[in-house]
């Protein structure tokens, strides 16, 4: 049971590439922290810098009242569930589980009670004879995740534990591991790239791109105001429409508002909060004039991805995965436009996001 | 998806057989079942004619104490060799795998000796070591040590074990590197996280994980210290003093091509082989049910 601080921190490698650009923030005592980001944006090195196995350049990690900077991994008192789960090839699962119980010198009888019942938990109980080349990518994700729950450290790490899953069996995994967290209350720290995982299991959500914190929060507030575009187009699937605001028509809605209007350089509208509807939006909402270029349709929803009609540029912020000028609205159900189809796609105006020009901050309205 | 290549007809298969098959046949099956025959025959002192004797070579043999003496020198000689190799090679390994700035120097000065051929490597340490040249032989005796290869046994046996050693290691220190470097950094890490300290990390995760390797290196420097020594033996003491390094494949050179005795020398070459056949098949049947892989 502890808290996690990091102060400041920073990690420069010997080659000068700086990795972690100055990261700031707290973790309270059994809470469930997820890292999330793009690939590269540095969320595993900061991780690695929780566990000890990477250096700190600047700045403090703080375990538990305790700055750890120079203390080693085994010292730190955390458990680290491994990408690739990390088991020792060589021993059975319940040697697997045993091994760093043994290597703090804790008595035998102990050893074995906790090795088995957390092999009841995870339901590996017929299983501990086994090498772990015998077993399931599932199984050995969970021997990975009864290796560190056995230790019953102060902090638990996560590095992307289910990417090696098939999409079945991590969408069953992401829920054990938070039914886990929430009955042991462990701190924990959690790195995945994938935005479904990171709003699921999180209490608080550290967006994270190029070493540096985008937004910290729960994730619902993070889906609701995102501080960033960058933070609006990663959270959420499909992302956020991302609309150039120029001298135009839809700058023209919010001239009743005249600081935000001259502020604003991005206009955000989720695909989910549009609607196709016959009239115009009213009370300052957005009119879009779009004309149907695909549909998805994945069963409970559809994906309608439109152009629109006077091209005003979208804007394309990383990972903004939408073309210039395309617009996504989602709908519920099978039925959908046809293709070709002029459409009018509407949404209110609360649920509008406004950004400035560069992205960079969000204009609340 | 069927991936290999199926070839109608059955002259291809064998054709493509053919090249490796005359090799085995000519060097080894051909002069290995000469031996054989040899060991069965008497040859006269100007090798004009030779006569059959039956196992009257393996009973004059087995009769001789020397012979005793030379199985005793080669597992001597064979257990320092490989474990001194080994145990050197798997250290400098370790040193060579740390992210150290140094390292690919490291790795291609330790690969050097294996280019050495055995009698240069051994007529090297004889300069070293050699009593009345060596730049190592003053040193020692200035300390009080009375160095002399050339007429101490255990000196000599230090001396071609050194040498030995020192080729050999070049070529475990390599299998060793790529061992450790197949062994996935995030297992190591793991250990560290659940407590294990660098030497125990050592002897719980790492050696167990290269015992394949360890198994085959195993293999390789047995079968290297019974034969391939042959050249550093001969070079530095030539089986000397006193036949104190004399191992079993140096006396089958000795008695055959020095002192004529084709028949007794085919007799020990016979059970070398068969030694060497057996040490084998059981490293395989018994230290490899405790191999990892």
């Amino acid at each position: 049971m502890a808290n996690v601080s990091l102060r400041n921190v920073r990690k420069t490698y010997p080659g000068g590439f700086e990795a972690i650009k100055g990261i700031e923030f707290e973790i309270g005592d059994g809470q469930f922290c997820v890292l999330v980001g793009p690939s590269g944006c540095g969320k595993s090195t900061l991780l690695r810098m929780v566990a000890g196995l990477e250096t700190v350049t600047s700045g403090e990690v703080d375990i538990g009242g305790r700055v750890v900077n120079e203390i080693e991994p085994a010292d730190r008192d955390i458990a680290m569930v491994f990408q690739n789960y990390a088991l020792y090839p060589h021993m059975s699962v319940y040697n697997n589980m045993a091994y760093g119980l043994r290597n703090r010198g804790m008595p035998k009888p102990e050893i074995d009670t906790r090795v088995r019942e957390a092999a009841q938990t995870l339901e590996l109980a017929g299983m501990l004879d086994r090498k772990p080349r015998q077993l399931s990518g599932g199984q050995r994700q969970r021997v990975a995740m009864g290796r560190a729950i056995v230790r019953q450290p102060k902090v638990f790490l996560f590095d992307e534990p289910l990417s090696n899953l098939d999409a079945k069996l991590r969408v069953a995994m992401r829920v054990e591991i938070r039914k886990l967290q929430r009955r042991l209350k462990t701190t924990s720290i959690y790195v995945t790239h994938d935005q479904l995982e990171a709003m699921t299991l999180a209490d608080i959500l550290v967006v994270m791109n190029g070493g540096q914190v985008e937004q910290i929060g729960s994730p619902l507030d993070i889906y609701r105001k995102p501080a960033t575009t960058f933070v609006a187009s990663f959270i959420g699937a499909p992302p956020m429409n991302l609309i150039k605001l120029g001298g135009n028509e839809i700058r023209a809605q919010f001239a009743g508002d005249s600081r935000s209007a001259a502020e604003a350089g991005i206009l955000g509208v989720r695909p989910e909060d549009l609607t196709i509807s016959g009239a115009a939006a009213t009370d300052g909402g957005i009119t879009l004039n779009l004309t149907v270029e695909a549909i998805e349709r994945v069963g409970a929803e559809t994906f309608v991805y439109g152009t629109r009609a006077r091209a005003e540029k979208a804007v394309s912020a990383t990972p903004g995965e939408l073309p210039e000028g395309e617009v996504i609205v989602r709908i519920p159900g099978q039925d959908a436009p046809a293709i070709g189809a002029s459409i009018r796609a509407t949404a209110s105006r609360d649920k509008l996001h406004l950004f400035s020009a560069n992205g960079r901050n969000r204009i609340d309205i | 998806m069927e991936k290999s290549a199926v070839f109608k007809g059955k002259l291809l298969p064998y054709l493509l057989l053919v090249p490796q098959l005359v090799i085995t046949l000519v060097f080894f099956y051909w002069p290995a079942s000469q031996a054989v025959w040899q060991s069965f025959l008497r040859e006269d002192a100007f090798g004009l004619n030779s006569e059959f004797i039956g196992l009257e070579n393996y009973q004059a043999l087995l009769a001789q104490p020397e012979y005793y003496k030379a199985m005793a020198t080669t597992v001597v000689f064979s257990s320092l060799v490989a474990a001194l190799s080994l145990s050197i090679a798997l250290l400098f390994a370790t040193q060579a795998d740390k992210n150290l700035k140094a390292a690919p120097t490291f790795k291609v000065m330790m690969i050097w000796p294996y280019a050495v051929a055995p009698a240069v490597a051994g007529v090297l340490w004889l300069f070293i070591f050699h009593p009345s040249l060596g730049t190592m032989a003053r040193p020692l005796r200035m300390m009080g040590f009375n160095w002399n290869p050339m007429l101490n046994g255990n000196h000599a046996m230090a001396l071609v074990v050194m040498a030995a050693v020192w080729k050999q290691i070049a070529y475990n220190f390599l299998f060793f590197l790529a061992g450790l470097q197949a062994i996935p950094r995030s297992v190591l890490e793991a250990g560290a996280i659940d407590g294990a300290g660098p030497y125990r990390r050592f002897w719980t995760i790492t050696f167990p994980l290269l015992s394949p390797t360890t198994f085959f290196l195993l293999v390789v420097n047995v079968v290297y210290v019974f034969f391939d020594t042959f050249g550093i033996i001969d070079a530095v003491t030539g089986g000397g003093p006193a036949g104190a390094t004399t191992t079993m494949v140096y006396k089958v050179y000795a008695d055959g091509r020095l002192g004529g005795d084709l028949g007794g020398s085919a007799a020990q070459s016979v059970i070398l082989m068969v030694i060497v056949i057996v040490l084998t098949a059981i490293q395989f049947r018994y230290v490899e049910r405790k191999v990892q892989y």
